[in-house]
């Protein structure tokens, strides 16, 4: 059942995280989040304090989940692009890869053009890295033995609980 | 799916709770909420009718600890019960890591319990899960309550492969961390088979 569990390395970590800084740059955005399609934070850059990621995080999926699930009602695959307007911040939400969700949180020193631009070139970027850690998932470098649950011992998942 | 982030050294699982209608999964949620440090706990989300029926879903993003210098933090969500909400309770079903099925005790409930669980596997199996593979705890609820069937015959209907199960009263927190540390550990312990 976990074929499709995500590990993810310092190194493709710091790829997610070069695009989206890049991307806070060059779309003069608040933030940004990459989320995965199930609802875990992967990944933020730019001023995100006083944001609770977590929950952002769990309602971006779910936004995604419901939206998806009405796509095809109406006979879409999916709307891969969601735009929310606030009074001063807006969300821009988009779908990489169908597997990962890209969030740029942008206010008026920026605009939906400049986002959507902006977001069309990282989101690409971002696919090809997601692409990468795929292949590795497959060929079994990022599963097995590889993943800190080998060497676990029962004994270490009761003293999780004891404190 | 569990998200392992060696960056951050962090490990995220996700754990749903299913059950009929007003069977009790918010207020096992909201109990944890409730007796948990805030330190380990983040906010609470529940998108809930007015009527403080579930909607689409409750979250609760609980840090548990360190395992070889992994941050353990689960992500406990619950699902709709209302049987028409099933296009909800599917989404949320989408890359579980462990399920508590809380069952109503209530004679009058059994039915809705079987129902529940049939459309627990059927909505398993659409995602490409089997049932008999997922880790699942069970728990009775509402103990407690004077209509409660036996034990004996909950588990004779509910849990024919002898999965962890534990009876509970959620209102008064009776059961509730006993049944999600058990589900925590079956999800670590079905990680670390895949890791091997």
């Amino acid at each position: 059942m976990h074929d499709t569990q995500l590990v993810m390395y310092d190194e493709d970590f710091r790829k997610v995280r070069t695009v989206i800084q890049k991307l806070v740059r060059d779309a003069n955005a608040k933030g940004c989040f990459v989320v995965d399609r199930n609802g875990q934070l992967i990944g933020e850059a730019g001023e995100m304090q006083g944001i609770d990621t977590t929950s952002l995080a769990s309602l971006t999926a779910g936004c995604i989940a419901a939206t998806c699930g009405l796509a095809k009602i109406v006979g879409e695959e999916e709307f891969p692009v969601h735009f929310h307007q606030g009074q001063k911040d807006n969300l821009h939400i988009t779908l990489v890869a169908k597997r990962i969700i890209l969030v740029v949180i942008f206010d008026d020193r920026s605009s939906l053009g400049l986002v959507r631009l902006r977001v069309k070139k990282a989101g690409g970027e971002l696919a090809r890295v997601f692409e990468e850690i795929q292949k590795k998932a497959d060929q079994g470098d990022a599963g097995g033995s590889g993943t800190p649950f080998a060497e676990i011992t029962d004994e270490d998942i009761d003293n999780l609980f004891s404190v | 799916m569990s998200f392992i982030n060696y960056s951050s050294r962090e490990i995220n699982c996700k754990i749903v709770y299913y059950g009929p209608g007003l069977c009790g999964k918010t207020t096992n949620l909201q109990y944890i909420y409730s007796k948990t440090n805030p330190d380990v706990k983040g906010k609470m989300i529940s998108l809930a009718t007015e009527t403080e029926r579930t909607l689409f879903f409750d979250f609760l993003p609980l840090a548990l600890g360190q395992i070889r210098g992994f941050k353990t933090r689960f992500h406990l969500y619950t699902v709709p019960g209302q049987v028409f909400y099933d296009a909800s309770r599917k989404l949320i079903l989408k890359g579980v890591d462990g399920v508590v099925f809380v069952a109503d005790s209530q004679v009058e409930r059994m039915e809705a319990n079987l129902e529940s669980m049939d459309n627990l596997k059927t909505n398993l199996a659409e995602q490409g899960y089997d049932l008999t593979k997922v880790p699942l705890v069970i728990q009775h609820n509402k103990r407690d309550l004077p209509n409660a069937a036996p034990l004996d015959e909950m588990r004779r209907m509910l849990n024919p492969r002898a999965n962890p199960d534990f009876e509970a009263a959620a209102t008064v927190g009776r059961g509730v961390f006993e049944t999600l540390k058990s589900v925590a550990r079956e999800v670590l312990r079905d990680l670390k088979q895949m890791g091997r």
